[in-house]
């Protein structure tokens, strides 16, 4: 059969490899590459070295925007796998009313993109900032920081906890019936059967919720835009302004050498994430 | 015993509904607001219900359709997404199936960058890419699925070939035993087989493509070709007042089709979703 299907290679893979090719490959090589190098068109470069590199790391908003975002990834990762995980405990409990319509309100502000997600917020937290005295979010650092905190809170507990949920369903219930003849109470089931069997999902959700961290962009902009002063522009947004709202030949190098280091952190999260799954995947 | 977990889920439900309601409240708001005028607009009227001097009735979605070019960037998300999300799923079954069953060196290192490019972020790419899309033409709403193949590709890919792996090889062997050529069996055999993965795979694309801001701002022209997402940031983008009616009735225009979709298909989203998150 491989014989049979090898020669229809232009049919099945030549369409899919040719748009990775122009939409990821290349763009990605050239990337490191302008990374190197001071332009302001791609057909227009001048090879500067490592300098760009120097610079980036020099700029103060970009360190001020690594720290920030490191703090929001953490502190989002925590409160959103606690937060689902105690939802999906609760919610997988037997006989418990209303459940299904519970799972479908939290999971519902994933289906909304983060642009207008931000929106909604941004009017929203604004109103509550207004009520009680407080400056706006446009001059307000610590009310951008946790808006932005509630706000990616809000939508991806929700998802979260459907693959907690999954998870926990998947736990066999003699595991959970053998505890309770053994006498387990309820928190001794939770630390002894369902964690351990947990534990993949978890790595998951870990996994998702830091990623997502680092990453996000939407909201940030729609929330704040990074106002005031850049005071609450995560990495991605930084990156973004350095391109495009930055003036000076030399910015876009900066840029893309940001973009680059950017790409390299989130690698390494990933490939740290891998390696802890498979350690596990060998104990079990 | 049975009793106090009775009572336990009482307790539970009623914390849960106070939880949902206030889950549900900032879209709740948005709706309220959207109906009143724009001078009832304001930090502090905001909390309250829409009354008979505030309310307009449909004047802000009129207005926002009409004005604002609603419906233009509805039709063009539309097609982005559809074009996008089928181009994918097609391409990308097509080539996880290859690679799998093919499987030698050159498929390999396919399949390794596929799942490398799932993790690379796109601010590294948004510079090169969108003026390789630019240079190539593909910067229209109708030709723009491709750059959409081509970033998209590793999750599909990806989610694909965990599948196929788990399909009896012996399945395809009488296909072809029996004269079907590869085309036949893929198309047969194979596709209807795969029915939930590409639901799944269909969903966390369209999930992703409906809602996706910065690459269609930065490859499409912008003044030209507005989405949703591009079109909500352009109320907040330029200088000067803020519609805040007409912007709050396009967000309820923009939430209600999804929400709706979301209580018909819920089923299969929330298994897309985990098995998405699974395989991830």
């Amino acid at each position: 059969m491989k014989k049979a299907l090898k020669k229809w290679w232009p049919l099945f893979v030549l369409p899919t490899a040719l748009s990775f090719v122009f939409g990821f490959i290349i763009p990605f090589c050239q990337g490191v590459y302008l990374s190197l190098c001071e332009f302001k068109v791609i057909s227009n470069t001048t090879f500067v070295g490592l300098r760009n590199y120097v610079d980036a790391l020099a700029d103060e908003q970009f360190t001020h925007a690594f720290w920030l975002t490191t703090g929001f990834a953490i502190t989002v990762t925590v409160l959103v796998n606690v937060i689902a995980l105690a939802i999906a405990l609760a919610l997988t409990r037997n006989h418990l009313r209303g459940s299904n319509v519970f799972r479908t309100v939290f999971f519902m502000p994933n289906l909304i993109g983060g642009i207008v997600l931000g929106y909604i917020w941004q009017i929203l937290i604004n109103c509550v900032l207004s009520n009680v005295g407080e400056q706006l979010l446009a001059l307000n650092t610590t009310a951008g920081y946790w808006g932005l905190v509630i706000l990616t809170l809000w939508q991806q507990a929700g998802y979260m906890m459907i693959i907690y949920i999954a998870g926990l369903q998947s736990i066999p219930t003699d595991y959970l019936e053998a505890a309770k003849v053994d006498g387990a109470n309820a928190w001794q089931t939770f630390w002894k059967v369902k964690i351990p069997n947990l534990m993949p999902t978890i790595t998951i959700c870990l996994f998702l919720t830091i990623t997502n961290g680092f990453k996000l962009f939407d909201q940030n902009l729609a929330l704040t835009g990074g106002d005031p002063n850049h005071e609450s522009e995560l990495l991605a947004l930084n990156i973004y302004n350095t391109f495009y709202s930055r003036t000076g030949a030399k910015w876009m190098g900066i840029g893309q050498a940001k973009a680059v280091i950017f790409c390299i952190l989130v690698v390494a999260i990933a490939l740290i994430q891998l390696k802890i799954t498979k350690s596990k995947e060998v104990q079990q | 015993m049975m009793g106090r977990e009775k009572k336990t889920n009482r307790i539970l439900t009623v914390i849960f509904t106070i939880l949902s309601l206030a889950w549900v409240y900032p879209m709740f708001m948005i709706c309220l607001n959207s109906f009143k005028q724009e001078s009832a607009i304001s930090t502090d009227s905001v909390f309250q219900f829409v009354n008979s001097d505030s309310f307009t009735g449909f004047a802000n979605y009129i207005s926002a359709l009409t004005k604002q070019g609603f419906a233009s960037a509805f039709g063009y998300s539309l097609v982005i997404t559809v074009s996008s999300v089928a181009l994918i799923l097609i391409c990308c079954s097509m080539c996880a199936w290859y690679v799998v069953r093919v499987g030698n060196r050159f498929c390999k290192a396919l399949y390794y960058l596929f799942v490398f490019s799932m993790v690379v972020p796109f601010q590294m790419l948004m510079f090169t890419l969108s003026s390789m899309a630019d240079s190539m033409g593909l910067n229209t709403p109708f030709n723009i699925c491709f750059v959409y193949l081509g970033f998209g590709a590793g999750l599909a890919v990806f989610m694909f070939s965990g599948f196929v792996k788990a399909i009896p090889l012996e399945i395809e062997e009488a296909a072809m035993i029996d004269g079907c050529n590869p085309v036949q069996t893929f198309f047969h055999v194979v596709l209807p087989i795969m029915k939930p993965t590409y639901i799944s795979v269909g969903i966390l694309e369209t999930m992703w493509v409906w809602n996706d801001y910065l690459l269609p701002y930065l490859v499409l022209d912008s003044t030209k070709y507005k989405t949703i997402p591009i079109l909500i940031q352009y109320f907040r983008g330029g200088y000067g007042h803020v519609e805040l009616g007409p912007m709050m009735a396009c967000i309820m225009m923009v939430i209600i089709p999804v929400i709706v979709v979301y209580l018909i298909c819920q089923k299969y989203i929330i298994s897309g979703v985990v098995s998405g998150a699974v395989k991830g």
